[in-house]
């Protein structure tokens, strides 16, 4: 609808005054572990801020008109890749998706060769996933003068993950602070689970790991995280429920017996989420393997924000290029 | 190297109410009457300001005036030059701008590129008959060939100086400052 009023205030709220956030003056975002807890709220902010435009006629933004985004996927991933391509394409950007499987890549060129003819062609941010850990790291100290994002390295960190699950339950709770975050499922491989560790904690949120004890990292040892290795625990009295993806490789290689028994274990079903808080809501980071982690109901049902953490997805995102492109701008300022 | 910096007040806050007065009959009788009109105010000051004229256009008219709230950061074309980036404010329009008049209210206007950035964040939503421009403090020096509709004093500048408007909303008390 032409001029369609803009959506309900969320929070956290915009600041009619010249509010006292963090300003951002990172050049690379590489996961949530070594950014501030004012670094993570500037970028949940000015996400609000992004979020608004959907509302609009007219969805485009002129922010980063003349800068180059690379989605650069060593990695198969649907979601993620157009979720960037999305928020690239919003801000005006020239985007280009770099396919791995058709480049040299398949012929051996090595990451920092791949990384480097991408620089030569222009590219002023890239959003890399690799499947091993780091390897956005590595680029970001071999590149200067583009900025890094880290949409998924190994079983590490999907720092853009953590932050739009913590944008979806700050719309729905209105706070961080004080709330009980259960994360149910495969601890152990999951880099979305360490973003949200690292995200939930800095901002004063208690997180429960839950799962079977094979897929539960014993070493996690920070403030304000319990691990449990049953299900009715680890959800009694939840505020939120975030629940990940079961992959099916997990069960070959023999971390637990079979897709059966972790449903009868961990699944989330009507009963189960009853186990939680009257009011909690149930995230999924998608793909959901409906049936085996979740059942269709709750996938479905009135408490699921799986569909509302796609549309924050590329909100946050928005914000992270936008914040990025700062960043870059001023570092090419002091190399002048 | 040390630098000093002279603040001096040039409007008052009675010069202040009178310009707003002033402002709330012109708005009256040159914008509202041909067809449906919104107050606009830019942030941060010029939603001040613009609230402010609001309140007295509904008083002195006794209509609701729909009344909107404009962030224009994300349309301003400076931000690849700029360091750390602006903070993304929200906008708030809840109203169809099709076929309005929208009063844009602004504190100060310098170089003509925040208006700019404004009728382009206007248009993505939307087809305004027309956009009027309301501004408290003309300082000169314009990139782009926009000019105020109504304007409350022109204060020549040297592109050095800032010119500050202060709001007892925010800052405990009204005045126009020139900071050299």
């Amino acid at each position: 609808m032409p001029g369609s009023p803009s959506s309900p205030p969320l929070a956290p709220a915009p600041a009619e005054t010249d509010a006292p956030l963090a300003e951002f003056r990172r050049s690379h975002l590489l996961g949530l572990e070594g950014l501030s807890a004012a670094e993570i709220q500037r970028i949940l902010h000015d996400a609000a801020g992004f979020k608004d435009v959907f509302t609009r006629t007219v969805k485009k933004l002129p922010t980063l008109q003349g800068k180059t985004v690379v989605n650069l996927f060593f990695e198969n991933s649907t979601r993620t890749r157009t979720s960037f391509e999305v928020a690239a394409k919003r801000l005006s950007a020239d985007l280009i998706n770099f396919s791995v499987s058709t480049s040299s890549v398949a012929k051996g060129e090595s990451l920092l060769d791949t990384a480097k003819t991408i620089k030569a062609l222009g590219a002023d941010l890239i959003v890399m996933r690799h499947k091993s850990s780091g390897a956005p790291h590595f680029l970001a100290r071999r590149l200067p003068g583009v900025s890094i994002i880290n949409a998924g390295d190994g079983c590490h960190e999907h720092p853009t993950q953590g932050l739009l699950d913590m944008f979806t339950i700050l719309e729905k709770k209105e706070r961080i602070e004080g709330l009980t975050v259960a994360i149910v499922g495969d601890i152990l491989h999951s880099r979305v689970a360490r973003s949200n560790v690292w995200g939930l904690t800095k901002l004063g949120a208690r997180v429960r790991l839950v799962g079977p004890r094979t897929l539960i990292p014993r070493d996690f040892n920070i403030p304000g995280v319990e691990l449990h290795y049953d299900l009715r625990e680890g959800l009694d009295g939840a505020d939120v429920i975030n629940v990940l993806r079961i992959q099916r490789e997990r069960m070959e290689a023999n971390l637990f017996p079979s897709i059966r028994e972790y449903q009868l274990m961990y699944g989330i079903t009507e009963e189960r989420l009853a186990w939680a808080k009257p009011d909690a809501i149930l995230m999924h980071p998608g793909p959901v393997n409906r049936g085996i982690e979740v059942d269709q109901s709750v996938a479905d049902g009135p408490r699921s924000t799986i569909d509302e953490q796609v549309t924050n997805g590329v909100a946050i995102r928005m914000a992270v290029l936008y914040l990025l492109s700062g960043s870059l701008a001023s570092q090419r300022s002091l190399d002048r | 190297m040390t630098t000093t910096t002279e603040r001096r007040q040039v409007h008052s806050a009675e010069e202040i109410d009178a310009a707003m007065t002033r402002f709330a009959s012109e708005i009256r009788e040159r914008f509202l009457g041909d067809g449906p009109a919104a107050i606009v105010g830019i942030r941060t000051r010029g939603l001040v300001l613009a609230r402010r004229l609001h309140a007295a256009l509904e008083q002195q008219t006794g209509a609701e005036i729909p009344f909107g709230t404009l962030d224009i950061t994300l349309y301003r074309d400076d931000l690849s030059t700029l360091g750390a980036q602006p903070i993304v404010g929200r906008t708030d329009l809840a109203f169809p701008v099709d076929e309005m008049t929208i009063v844009l209210v602004d504190d100060v206007i310098y170089s003509g590129r925040t208006t700019r950035a404004a009728i382009d964040a206007l248009l993505a939503y939307g087809r305004p008959s027309a956009i009027r421009l309301v501004v408290l403090a003309d300082r000169g020096h314009r990139e782009y060939p926009i000019q105020p509709d109504v304007v409350g004093f022109e204060i020549p500048t040297t592109r050095e100086q800032i010119v500050r408007v202060n709001v007892r909303e925010l800052d405990g008390a009204d005045g126009v400052d020139l900071v050299s």
